[in-house]
């Protein structure tokens, strides 16, 4: 009785506030625009009975998805934001391998120190992050009155609202996400090792690359994930870093749905970026459990 | 420590200049008495008096406040029992699907979160505002509650219940005065998580809400949306000020519970 509450309550709860909504997006993806409250057709008629039902799966159909291929807008703003996303995280991780191998090899009683600086701008508003770039990186900024300064040019570079800054913003906030599970990786290392390949021969860079690039590979896949899954679906840097030219779909969606107010095809534009997705979350799972069975 | 290089401390120190930087420029200008936001024209701290006076942000803190108080405080609840059965509960009709809820909001992209709780909130006729951003909130962050409960669940000795058991407590007693007491930790860094999330989220805020309710993230986005302002600089200061002590002060609290827990350990294993 106690065990049957325990599981009904946060059960039900997910069941109507997070399954039962993917339900209805996948319903209206198959709707039509209409001019009326809510702006789509066809509604669910129970009152009709049954015949109402079968009307209503009648109507249903894969208009927007056949939409979604004939404007190239959406297959472009998808294969952006992959694109997006996978140069950020690699530009990511050359960041963040350094910061966690440097973390991983500084003092122990440094190392509590090291990784609260690491995760404090994790609680810091994201929104703001992304925002102190905004002062940073435009015409007027100060990384244009440095550079300017420094005489290194000439005249003042466009960095805001381009793909440069989007990445820039990527990789500034999303940085905690990569050093994290590389530093626990590296940490657990045994130093032995590298001693062990140095003294059959290796040099430094090649013992870095044989004992310690493999043996942090979980840690580094994760990161990626960790980075890229979210990067796709992306939506405030793009919006204030980004440019005209940046189409990243969460954007697409975004300006679908409030400013185009087209319920259907922003639902169908939802429903493909979460298939896009499964593949990577799926291999992210595979990574985290293969990882747990090795530990346990 | 052989292997502390050079390289190692430049990587430290740039990394960690390009983190904080960013940060440390924008709590500076919060302080330019210039309007324009790139050109250092002295120290003034108008901008916090124009902010206290700014109604409409004051507003928006008072709700986001409210939000982020009770969404965390029930997701605190709800990912805590979720934990219990995730990691108590052994096997039952549907359990797969419970696990896979309890871990899709986690990679689910806040877009698509949003759209779908808009969705239904429109679907069965409810009016946005408060209790919708509520709702929504409680629903992902309750996710992230549960992996950070249900991992310090699974170190947990049950013989220690059990005892409490058999020396006469009600299951709920033995719960509460002896489960609830060492997952705490878990369950306050929960809470917080839960909270901050809250206070920082703006696309699932902006498609669940009405027009009776705007937070300081919506505020803030559509004020930034025009570009650099020093209001908004002095906002996010006060903001990054709010955190920073908030997580000196959790991280001491969470070290002087540690130090007290190992102790009592140490007490209960000393032989009589």
């Amino acid at each position: 009785m106690r065990r049957a509450f325990l599981i009904a309550v946060p059960y039900l709860w997910l069941v109507a506030l997070f399954l039962i909504p993917f339900v209805i997006v996948f319903k209206i993806s198959l709707s039509d625009v209409a001019l009326a409250r809510p702006p789509y057709m066809p509604q669910l008629d129970l009152s009709a009975g049954w015949d109402g039902v079968k009307s209503f799966f009648a109507e249903l159909d894969f208009e927007n998805f056949a939409f979604l291929t004939t404007d190239d807008l959406y297959w472009k703003a998808y294969l952006s934001s992959l694109r997006i996303a996978l140069i950020s995280t690699a530009l990511t991780l050359l960041v963040g391998y350094p910061i966690a191998y440097a973390m991983a090899r500084a003092a122990p009683e440094w190392r509590p120190t090291l990784l609260m600086l690491v995760i404090l701008p994790f609680w810091t508003s994201f929104l703001i992050r992304v925002y102190a770039w905004m002062g940073i990186l435009s015409n007027e900024g100060l990384l244009n009155q440095f550079l300017l300064w420094l005489g290194a040019i000439d005249t003042p570079l466009t960095i805001l609202n381009t793909n440069t800054a989007v990445y820039i913003g990527v990789v500034y906030t999303y940085l905690p996400f990569m050093i994290l599970p590389i530093y626990s990786a590296l940490e657990r290392m045994d130093d032995s090792l590298l001693e062990a390949a140095e003294d059959l021969g290796c040099s430094r860079l090649s013992a870095f690359w044989l004992v310690t690039v493999p043996l942090s590979k979980n840690g580094i896949i994760a990161g990626c994930f960790l980075v890229f899954i979210p990067v796709i679906g992306e939506f405030v840097i793009p919006s204030l870093l980004g440019g005209s030219g940046t189409l990243m779909i969460g954007k697409v969606l975004w300006e679908e749905f409030f400013s185009n107010r087209d319920w259907p095809v922003a639902s169908a534009v939802a429903i493909i970026l979460l298939l896009i997705l499964i593949i990577p979350i799926i291999l992210f799972q595979r990574n985290e459990q293969k990882q747990r069975e090795a530990e346990g | 420590m052989k292997r502390f290089t050079w390289f190692n401390a430049t990587a430290l120190t740039l990394g960690f200049a390009f983190l904080y930087v960013p940060m440390i420029i924008l709590i500076v200008y919060s302080f330019n008495s210039s309007k324009l936001v790139t050109v250092w024209a002295g120290f003034s701290t108008r901008w916090y008096g124009e902010l206290l006076q700014n109604e409409e942000f004051l507003d928006a803190a008072w709700v986001t406040l409210k939000v982020a108080v009770m969404s965390s405080t029930i997701a605190t609840v709800l990912g805590t029992m979720a934990a219990l059965v995730l990691v108590r509960a052994g096997r039952f009709a549907g359990r797969t699907l419970f696990s896979g809820m309890i871990y899709a909001p986690l990679v689910m992209p806040e877009v698509i979160t949003g759209l779908s709780l808009l969705l239904l909130f429109i679907g069965i006729g409810l009016e946005r505002g408060v209790l919708t951003i509520v709702l929504a909130h409680t629903t992902f962050s309750m996710c992230y509650v549960s992996v950070v409960v249900s991992s310090r669940l699974v170190t947990f000795d049950r013989s220690l219940e059990e005892a409490a058991l058999d020396l006469g407590c009600s299951p709920f007693e033995a719960f509460r005065l002896v489960t609830l007491p060492i997952i705490a930790p878990a369950v306050i860094s929960g809470w917080l998580l839960a909270f901050t999330l809250s206070l920082d989220d703006l696309v699932i805020a902006s498609f669940t809400t009405g027009p009776s309710a705007t937070t300081l993230p919506i505020k803030i986005f559509s004020a930034v949306r025009l570009g650099v302002s020093p209001e908004i600089n002095a906002l996010s200061t006060l903001m990054i000020a709010v955190v920073t002590v908030g997580v000196i002060i959790a991280s001491l609290v969470t070290k002087q519970a540690a130090i007290r827990q190992a102790r009592d350990e140490r007490m209960a294993e000393r032989p009589a």
